[in-house]
């Protein structure tokens, strides 16, 4: 089942509007992450608004939902704005990001919102309680499917290979991981910080099956996640290679926007460039 | 009155570690509720987790030496409902994992069960790297954390069972050594409400001993001693460190008049500095904490290591007498 032309077009149009809730949530905050948020709201895109996730917005606890774990949680805007856009929560309330009482605190958690599964920021930690949750579903034998994202910066830590070595030793073929490989971290490129490469074979090697597409084009994330939930007896990890800061032309492939927020200067110029872009986001690689 | 074992005093009373009772409570809990699982990081013998694994094969999780993963695994099991227990020894597990079983457990205020073995000096010969001498403090400081030590074996077949039936996480705290078991099948045992274990005179008497673990059984041995001498102890197996029974610490010392805490731990941030906590603030005495005086452990025989680092009778009597001289 592939989506049609016309449906990845109102999906793009969907990211750019997920783009521009970020820069104004992140403009009204003054404080939080830029470009891991702007790189992956295709794929946050396709996990709330197609049906390669089973969720119901208006039923955040339903036991049969399939579960999105963010590990990396220094990006929840990206979550947050696709969460409310989905129906979770009023659109409105993103702008109460990293304020004093919002539900939306800087990091996600899960005991302020419903539909966070976990609390999540520490990095490297995600990925154990994701195979946690599938395990415990393949004990009760049911479907759920649980996806775990993970930033690549999050790769150097040495619990992210504790829990990949026990995925793999686990069969979890209930597991997808989706690494936003963009290559950057604090500190600058992933491969000067610590080198990731060949990251391919790393997860291979471990015993997990590996597809690596460009993670800002909406056919080939959607296609992957459903070629992960055929794949049996093996985690899937797709690599996904996104453009860090995608959509606006000062942020793009540039590691200092990383952690820090647009001034309103800047801000308002790359809201009018994903406006002027109406939705239509190219998604060559 | 408690009922404590009639054969407390005698050279012939039994002895076993407080992680049997770990096992066997275990295998109670799982019996109990099919959510019960366990799972442990490649020390399945020495934490008594075994036990669990002989009757429930299924319900079993081997993690390896790696107990970041198994916390933050055990926080994945337990929001889609199961009930797991971690087990490994106290130094790694909350030790190394810590800041896992603060995020993912705590925060997350998941029903996880963190069972540390091997904690105190009396670990003995493997020395200061496998004797967890900080566990408490750092337990105890998490919000949303429940803290027990068990005083005997049987008490702790009663806390592991208690825990299960707990929702929210609970840090459990064993010994290695074998220890007399003094309480028995009927000694009353429920989270958050301390034993008097040794009640003073109605007319009040001198000194609240106030203890936790097996160290109870010294501090009961102690006010036995110290009563031959005249001075009037009031026991207390103070065995959940959080949520503490205020109530019964604040009666007590309020009859006494001063305090000595007593625990296989670091003096400073432990079951000791949580009494002086509430102390302090709701009504001053004096207080005296017998504990581990900011070193390392090392290696040793159980019984000289309790000898050197202060930990025995002889030492509690003289707190109990420096404390009275304050009052």
């Amino acid at each position: 089942m592939h989506l049609t032309e016309e449906q990845i077009k109102k999906l793009e149009s969907t990211a750019c509007q997920l783009r521009q809730d970020v820069i104004s949530m992140l403009l009204e905050a003054k404080s939080g992450h830029s470009a891991g948020p702007l790189g992956m709201a295709d794929v946050f895109t396709v996990l709330y608004f197609t049906c390669a996730v089973n969720h119901d917005p208006k039923n955040p606890d339903w036991p049969e939902r399939d579960r999105i774990v963010l590990s990396n949680g220094h990006i929840c805007p990206i979550q947050y704005a696709a969460m409310a856009r989905a129906g979770y929560f009023p659109v409105k309330e993103l702008k109460t990001l990293r304020k004093f009482n919002s539900r939306l605190q800087g990091h996600p958690h899960r005991e302020k919102l419903p539909g966070i599964e976990t609390s999540s920021g520490p990095l490297g930690s995600g990925l154990s309680q994701a195979c946690g949750m599938a395990y415990a579903f393949k004990m009760d034998k049911t479907k759920q499917q649980v996806i775990c994202l993970m930033g690549d910066g999050e790769q150097d830590c040495g619990q992210v290979w504790e829990a990949a070595m026990w995925a793999g030793k686990n069969k979890l073929d209930n597991l997808t991981m989706i690494i936003d490989r963009n290559n950057i971290q604090i500190d600058g490129f992933t491969e000067d910080v610590m080198p990731l490469e060949p990251l391919r074979q790393k997860y291979e090697s471990f015993g997990w099956h590996v597809l690596e597409i460009d993670g800002n084009n909406i056919r080939e994330i959607y296609d992957a996640i459903f070629e992960a939930r055929a794949i049996f007896e093996k985690p899937v990890c797709i690599i996904a290679h996104t453009i860090p800061g995608k959509g606006v032309d000062f942020m793009e492939f540039d590691f200092t926007w990383h952690g820090k927020p647009p001034q309103p200067e800047e801000g308002n110029k790359a809201l009018e460039q994903l406006r002027t872009l109406g939705g239509k986001i190219k998604t060559e690689l | 009155m408690i009922k404590l074992n009639p054969k407390i005093f005698k050279d012939d009373i039994e002895q076993e570690p407080t992680r049997f009772g770990f096992g066997k409570g275990l295998v109670l809990a799982g019996k109990e509720n099919k959510n019960v699982i366990a799972l442990c990081a490649d020390l399945t013998g020495s934490t008594k987790i075994d036990d669990f694994k002989k009757e429930f094969p299924d319900r079993f999780i081997e993690t390896g030496i790696a107990e970041q993963n198994m916390a933050s695994l055990a926080s994945g099991l337990a929001a889609v409902g199961k009930i797991p227990f971690i087990a490994s020894y106290a130094m790694f597990s909350p030790g190394r994992n810590w800041e896992q079983v603060r995020t993912t457990i705590c925060y997350n205020n998941v029903n996880v069960k963190i069972a540390g073995a091997h904690a105190g000096v009396s670990v003995g010969p493997d020395g200061a790297t496998h004797q967890a001498i900080e566990d408490i403090a750092i337990t105890r400081i998490i919000p949303n954390m429940t803290v027990i030590v068990p005083c005997d074996s049987i008490e702790t077949k009663k806390a592991t069972l208690a825990a299960a039936r707990t929702k929210g996480p609970v840090y459990l705290r064993f010994a290695r050594e074998k220890t007399p078991v003094f309480t028995t099948e009927e000694t009353p045992f429920e989270i958050g409400k301390a034993g008097i274990f040794r009640e003073a005179p109605p007319a009040g008497g001198d000194v609240s001993l106030i203890a936790c673990g097996p160290l109870v059984y010294e501090a009961l041995k102690a006010a036995e001693t110290l009563s031959k001498e005249g001075i009037e102890a009031e026991v207390i197996n103070n065995h959940t460190i959080k949520p503490m029974d205020k109530e019964i610490i604040l009666e007590s010392v309020k009859k006494t008049g001063c305090a000595v805490t007593v625990e296989e731990h670091q003096a400073a941030g432990g079951m000791g500095s949580a009494v002086c906590e509430i102390l302090a603030q709701e009504y001053p005495v004096p207080v005296e904490i017998v504990g581990v005086k900011d070193r390392f452990g090392e290696s040793g025989e159980p019984e000289e290591l309790l000898k050197a680092f202060g930990l025995t009778e002889k030492e509690i009597i003289e707190a109990v007498k420096r404390v009275i001289s304050k009052k």
